[in-house]
């Protein structure tokens, strides 16, 4: 079989199924129960460490200790 | 040591420059070999200077590597103005054709000046936001200071090389003929080390991080610059006729080199353009708002459709061409597809303001982000339908497709990046805040009226000259011959050129406040202690 003819067959077939199937897992890895605490953990990651970096990763944690500077 | 290996190297590429200039085969060539040459010898000079330095014993570290960001904020207001400024003259070049002068033909004719004025806006301006947004974001997000020591500068200095020699190859007919790739195969390869020096700063800052999430800011950024460098590289595979020629040979031909170029050209605007400037809009809007995203889940499931999704939309660029259907087919269905992240993203980023929406009253800044996102919303709409092969076939080649670029970019680029400059530069420049939120104000109108006087008469233009080049008569004879076209659009390219000027009116008014904010704001109080020079 030519390259061409073998590569559009794999990529609209096996390749497509498992692209497919790869997104689909990711939304649910977003989506799934627990994940919570983390999410909304990096989504305040923001707020922290304005002004200068974290001195060690514990601090980086600590969200309180940063603001109270 | 490390020193004068440098000088070595510089005094080899400046001298390297020298001759290539004299061997030169055109003018776009010599003129690039001295401009490198001067680049070179500049850079020599500079380090010379600072043979024998003593090293500086403070511990850096401590700090943020924010120098390298400052002079991102000045670069993107200058190259932002330059950029706009030429879209206003070849506005008016269009409209009136007597600003092509003969003396000026082969420099300064619309022609040469149209590429300049796209790739001053995206990847001088865009390119500069982008590069700055990502050096403050990563170090914010990662707790820990720019990777990379100076590497961080090579990037921002080898972007504005890069930059000058673009403009200086464009005006002199320097281009390998790709829309939004003009760049000649040796720009080319110079974009390619300062993009991989860039990677490598952001993975390095990225990978030495103290806090334990990827912010998903960071993702957007990473899958721009990774994606960009693919895209780059593939899409100008070329094969110089001469080392001392700046004309190359494209290594595809025909539909493939169509379809290459219109992958890359789309997804230069899906990961340059998107990709890129919702990472800013990821941080600095929750950052203005002072609340996190709406939806940290809904940001992730943004980030892999908007992935998966766009690197597929390429193919509605060539609807009605040697492209075969099925091709293009699946451009359209993909692009349409697309519908569902970007108003998901829109969403996500409107509802940050959830609770807060006095703000947009009393906060001119975040009056600019939400415009800037309706814009973004705005314009994902409308592409995917332009994509629809039936509306293609009237919106291609026409004016609308200029009216819908302008949109996203004046819209959703420019109004974001205006926005994150005032919000950098108080912060930087350590201000109490800016110089005159009233001048924010007079800004964002004057870009608002801008942009929807550009838009509207590029719809009315382009939908009337679509109408008017399909328009048949009873024997299926054309009824209008396009020097008519051009004639019909005379009001509405003076309209568009109005609307340009307003906008660029806007930008020099930022320009003035940045200046004031940085010269004459009192210094914050509170300012952080002990902070070594960079």
């Amino acid at each position: 079989m030519e390259t061409y003819s073998l590569l559009r067959a794999f990529a609209d077939s096996w390749m497509l199924l498992a692209m497919t199937i790869v997104f689909v897992l990711v939304i649910f890895w977003a989506l799934r129960p627990g994940s919570r605490a983390m999410h909304d953990d990096a989504a305040q990651s923001i707020f922290r460490h304005d002004a200068r970096p974290a001195r060690d990763t514990q601090t980086a944690r600590r969200p309180s200790k940063e603001l109270s500077k | 040591m490390w020193d004068y290996l440098k000088l070595i190297v510089l005094a080899v590429i400046a001298v390297g420059a020298a001759i290539a200039a004299n061997y030169a085969h055109d003018l776009p060539y010599m003129v690039n070999a001295v401009v490198v040459m001067l680049a070179a010898a500049i850079t020599f000079l500079w380090t010379l200077r600072h043979v024998g330095d003593p090293p500086s014993l403070a511990d850096v570290s401590a700090n943020y590597n924010d120098g390298v960001v400052k002079a991102g904020v000045i670069a993107t207001t200058f190259w932002g103005i330059v950029g706009f400024l030429v879209g206003v003259v070849i506005a008016f070049q269009l409209a009136f054709p007597q600003l092509n002068p003969a003396w000026s033909q082969g420099i300064l004719n619309f022609g040469r000046l149209r590429p300049l004025h796209t790739s001053a806006v995206i990847f001088a301006f865009g390119g500069n936001a982008l590069i700055m947004s990502s050096f403050y974001i990563v170090q914010r997000t990662s707790a820990v200071r720019l990777w990379g020591g100076n590497l961080g500068w090579f990037v921002f200095w080898g972007w504005q090389l890069m930059i000058v020699l673009a403009a200086t190859s464009y005006v002199l007919g320097g281009t390998q003929g790709k829309e939004y790739a003009e760049t000649v195969w040796y720009i080319d390869l110079w974009i390619t080390v300062v993009w991989v020096a860039f990677l490598l700063v952001f993975m390095g800052t990225l990978m030495s991080r103290k806090e334990p999430h990827i912010y998903v800011a960071n993702w957007f950024l990473l899958s721009m610059i990774v994606t960009v460098a693919m895209l780059h590289v593939v899409n100008n595979a070329a094969i110089p006729v001469s080392l001392f020629s700046s004309q190359s040979v494209p290594v595809y031909s025909g539909v493939q080199d169509a379809m290459v170029q219109w992958w890359y050209g789309h997804n230069a605007v899906g990961f340059f353009l998107t990709a890129g400037f919702l990472g800013m809009m990821y941080y600095f809007v929750p950052k203005q708002a002072e609340r996190p995203v709406y939806s940290y889940k809904l940001s992730i499931i943004h980030f892999w459709a908007l992935i998966f999704l766009y690197i597929w939309a390429g193919p509605h660029h060539l609807h009605y061409t040697a492209l075969p259907d099925w091709a293009s087919t699946l451009g359209m269905v993909f692009s349409i597809m697309l519908w569902m992240p970007s108003w998901g993203g829109m969403i996500n980023g409107l509802m940050t303001l959830s609770g807060a929406w006095d703000k947009l009253r009393t906060d001119p800044i975040i009056r600019m982000m939400v415009v800037s996102i309706g814009f973004y919303g705005m314009s994902t709409f409308e592409g995917p339908m332009m994509s629809i092969r039936a509306v293609n076939a009237l919106s291609h080649y026409t004016d609308w497709t200029i009216g819908h670029v302008h949109s996203g970019a004046l819209g959703w680029n420019g109004m974001i990046t205006f926005g994150v400059l005032y919000f950098l530069t108080p912060r930087l420049w350590n201000r109490k805040g800016l110089y005159s939120l009233q001048l924010v104000s007079w800004h964002f109108w004057l870009a608002t009226i801008g942009i929807v006087l550009y838009a509207s008469s590029m719809w009315v233009t382009g939908i009337m000259e679509g109408l008017m080049w399909r328009e048949v008569d009873a024997n299926g004879f054309l009824v209008n011959a396009f020097a008519d076209t051009v004639a019909a659009k005379f009001p509405m390219y003076v309209v568009r050129a109005l609307g340009g000027t307003l906008f660029l009116a806007g930008a020099l008014i930022m320009c003035y406040n940045l200046w004031k904010t940085v010269t004459s704001v009192d210094r914050k109080s509170t300012a952080p202690s002990a902070v070594p020079a960079e």
